[in-house]
């Protein structure tokens, strides 16, 4: 045999193994095909490779093939590109985006999370890290000395943010995150509550929506109604009682 | 709609194998999902031969073999093969106890599909095959101790894995010594782009043509499995995520389904709705960008953009409903993790619109085109038999002419009531498997079609169940009882009862199955996952022996193996 590349190759394109046209085209199997298909033996044993036309063996459909790409490249030359400049231009995302956390605060700056655990448990990729402290306020008993995420771990599912009973965490549409070292990929709770994350433009995956509000008005608004009707109910029976004594 | 699996069907078949073999020798489990047998591993090979020959039984195609380590129990092992019978859309659970001490054996003459599974099994549990040509470690490094996926293996342990223990390529030459200094042999990968990043093929040449070939796998792989079990069940999806990343919603899909049978929670019919659409976006998703890549892989670079514009656009929608585009997590168990975005209808039928032209000029392109016809007919041609057998699913399948499609014969979510086909074709080339591809974009766009037009159904998006699914924020802040369940199910997880299943979906390259054991506790005891590109992969080596190494690029393309999700 010689060292020379051999040209058989693996298509042998215009061969006579081709026997029959491809009936199966959008072939259906139905129940009058079901005995078709039964047993092992019915599997196609020999394959039926697509056969060329005529046409296509004198390779005239690369006509319409060039047409198409001209009527994009026109399209293209005077219409607008799906291509997106970035850094200048930026893609816009949806307000669920699921980018770089943010811990919100409350009204006086201190950080509104409560040290309770939730996101550090419910994280698959566990990369946060917390240490809690007494806070001096006793109504809110605790908060977060250390509040870190490791950036590099963290696979940005949201689990934090469903896990959190404070609205503490929230995501932002931040998603381009660039470090030199790798202790900078700890996002400690100074990069996490940067002011400027709070821009609403900015904001991403997080549980309150401005167009969810009235959904979420309407909801507390059945949630009081149920405790009065409680309330309520309670007041009746007691007076029932009342009257029974 | 309920996503509870139908009933075990009747098995008059299986009874008649049942029959043949000594008492004892096997013994049915009831009360299981599926037909269970507990099998002696010593009438094992007879038994997988009777049952694929025996006409009454038919199990043409071996599915799954994942092993189970129960470290108290003697024998500690179980080998679990997963079969199924094409032509009787039925399916059959095999569990053989066995010790590491003795040996399993090698079921490659009956179902090729084996090869690689058995060595997944000795890689993962230290299970030894008897009569396997290659019994080597085919995930993990060659320098590896230990086996992953037993329960005294600590999951946080770390390996340094250096060049000293490296993976000897095996080659299964034709015996003709005189061409033996003809011959060269070409590594390419794992870091090459036409492995697609992380596959290593060692390929024995002649000229330019493929004598023999061996692959390696495994640069990918992170022991998703291991990983599941040390993770509560909700915490898994973000995992399964990064199995077919480009269809990672179908993932969600399958394994929530898994979940929820073993939990026998009911999925509102809105997250159904919402599950079968957007399954269907990330099938025309995975499908274009297949069908893209082969063709750039084939030097059709223009095809590579008019696939990859309608890919963007179907990410925006994700994006809108869940906040990420690649790795979405959009499935919770029990339905949804966040309600429909407000546009989503209309964001649908943008899609609808735009999808189709980028799909006919595509196929304007190249369908007729001698050029890409030169490239692929005939090439990597498979029939359907030999596919079967080697435990094909999927697109891949269907163009080799066997119509096996999940959707079809399992039913699940809404695909029983819409109208819609399964394409197949007979040529089980590159050629065909390109063509099958572009037939069921259209067909998911039809599907997509028809449930657009019944509108959103009314309700919520995820179970109303509080032992399942958080309850909404809203609740959480103003009811003791609701915060009270956010944390248990937040501290706790999901306590899903003592049971196992095996639950399916069709995945975008094929049967994606998820074999969930549960021990009644937070995490799963053992999580199964069903690969379909894992045996397509296995098939590789034989594929491209005999064509030449350019033909070797493409049909690798045209085979759409996803190496997060061949690899775990």
């Amino acid at each position: 045999m010689s060292a020379l590349p051999s040209s058989t190759g693996g298509a042998a394109p215009f061969d006579s193994t081709r026997i029959e046209q491809d009936e199966g085209f959008r072939r259906r199997p139905n129940a009058a095909d079901a005995g078709k298909w039964q047993g092992l033996a019915n599997h196609p044993k020999v394959t039926r490779p697509y056969r060329p036309r005529v046409a296509e063996r004198l390779y005239l459909p690369l006509v319409g093939g060039l047409l198409v790409t001209l009527r994009h490249f026109v399209r293209n030359l005077f219409g607008k590109l799906p291509t997106i400049q970035y850094p200048e231009e930026r893609r816009n995302y949806s307000h669920r985006f699921r980018g770089h956390h943010i811990l919100t605060t409350r009204p006086d700056g201190s950080v509104r999370c409560v040290a309770c655990y939730l996101c550090a448990q419910a994280c698959p990729a566990e990369c946060i890290h917390i240490e809690a402290a007494e806070h001096p306020d006793v109504n809110i008993e605790k908060y977060p000395v250390v509040y870190e995420i490791d950036m590099l771990r963290c696979i940005f599912c949201g689990y934090c943010v469903d896990a959190c009973p404070e609205e503490a965490i929230i995501m932002s549409n931040n998603y381009d995150m660039a470090y030199f070292h790798r202790d900078q990929t700890i996002a400690g709770k100074a990069e996490l509550m940067k002011p400027f994350t709070f821009d609403e433009n900015l904001l991403g995956y997080r549980p309150r929506y401005p167009e969810e509000d009235a959904k979420r008005a309407k909801m507390r608004r059945e949630a009081f109604n149920l405790v009065e009707a409680a309330r309520q109910a309670k007041a009746k029976e007691e007076a029932a009682r009342a009257a029974a004594v | 709609m309920s996503t509870i699996a139908s009933p075990p069907r009747p098995e008059t078949g299986e009874l008649a194998v049942l029959a043949k073999f000594p008492a004892g020798s096997i013994t049915p489990q009831e009360g299981l999902d599926q037909p269970t047998w507990i099998v002696r591993r010593e009438i094992l090979a007879e038994l997988a031969r009777e049952l694929r020959d025996n006409p009454a039984t038919r199990f043409d195609l071996m599915l799954d073999l994942g092993g189970v380590d129960f470290p108290d129990r003697t024998p500690r092992f179980d080998a679990v093969y997963h079969l199924y019978s094409i032509p009787r859309a039925a399916r059959l659970r095999l569990k053989v106890p066995v010790d590491d001490t003795d040996p399993l054996p090698s079921l490659i003459p009956v179902w090729k599909a084996c090869n690689w599974f058995e060595r997944e099994l000795y890689d993962m549990f230290g299970l030894t095959i008897e009569g396997h040509p290659n019994m080597r470690r085919i995930l993990c490094h060659e320098g590896f101790e230990g086996h992953a996926l037993r329960k005294d293996y600590d999951a946080a342990r770390r390996w340094i894995l250096t060049e000293d223990k490296i993976y000897q390529p095996h080659f299964d030459l034709p015996n003709d010594e005189d061409d033996l200094f003809e011959r060269m042999t070409v590594n390419i990968g794992p870091s090459h782009p036409a492995m697609h990043g992380t596959f290593r093929l060692m390929a024995v040449l002649d000229g330019e043509t493929i004598v023999a070939s061996d692959v390696e796998i495994g640069y990918l792989h992170r022991c998703f499995e291991k990983m599941s079990e040390t993770h509560n069940w909700q915490q898994v999806i973000p995992y399964t995520d990064r199995l077919n990343y480009c269809s990672s919603f179908i993932n969600n899909v399958g394994y929530c389904r898994t979940v929820e049978q073993l939990l026998g929670v009911e999925v509102p019919p809105k997250a159904v709705w919402a599950r079968t659409i957007l399954s269907e976006f990330s099938r025309i998703m995975d499908h274009c960008v297949c069908n893209g890549t082969t063709m750039v892989d084939s030097g059709g670079l223009t095809n590579f953009w008019y696939m990859f514009q309608p890919r963007e656009e179907i990410y925006g929608l994700l994006e809108s409903c869940c906040g990420a585009r690649l790795t979405v997590s959009y499935g919770r168990i029990g339905g949804l993790a966040q309600d429909l975005p407000p546009d989503f209808m209309e964001r649908c039928r943008h899609l609808l619109a735009i999808i189709p032209p980028f799909v006919d000029d595509v196929e304007r392109l190249v369908e007729k085109n001698r050029i890409w016809i030169d490239r692929s007919v005939g090439v990597a041609a498979i029939s359907g038999e030999e596919a079967v057998n080697w435990g094909w699913t999927g697109p891949c399948l269907r163009a080799s002419g066997v119509p096996y499609d999940v959707r079809r014969a399992h039913p699940y979510d809404l695909y029983d009531t819409v109208d819609w086909d399964v394409p197949v074709l007979y040529g089980g080339d590159v050629y065909d498997r390109f063509r099958i591809r572009m037939l069921e974009i259209r067909e998911s766009l039809k599907i997509i079609r028809q449930l657009l037009d019944r509108g959103i159904p009314e309700g919520g998006h995820i179970t109303s169940d509080p032992h399942v699914a958080l309850p909404p924020k809203e609740a959480c802040y103003n009811q003791m009882e609701a915060m009270i369940y956010h944390f248990k199910l937040i501290m706790d997880g999901i306590q899903v009862p003592e049971g196992e299943c095996y639950s399916m979906v069709e995945g975008a390259n094929g049967e994606l199955g998820f074999y969930a054991i549960s021990d009644g506790s937070s995490k799963p005891y053992r999580l199964k996952c069903r690969p379909p590109c894992f045996p397509i992969f296995s098939t590789f080596s034989r594929l491209i022996q005999g064509g030449s190494l350019s033909d070797a690029i493409v049909s690798l393309g045209g085979l759409n193996v996803i190496a997060g999700e061949l690899e775990r």
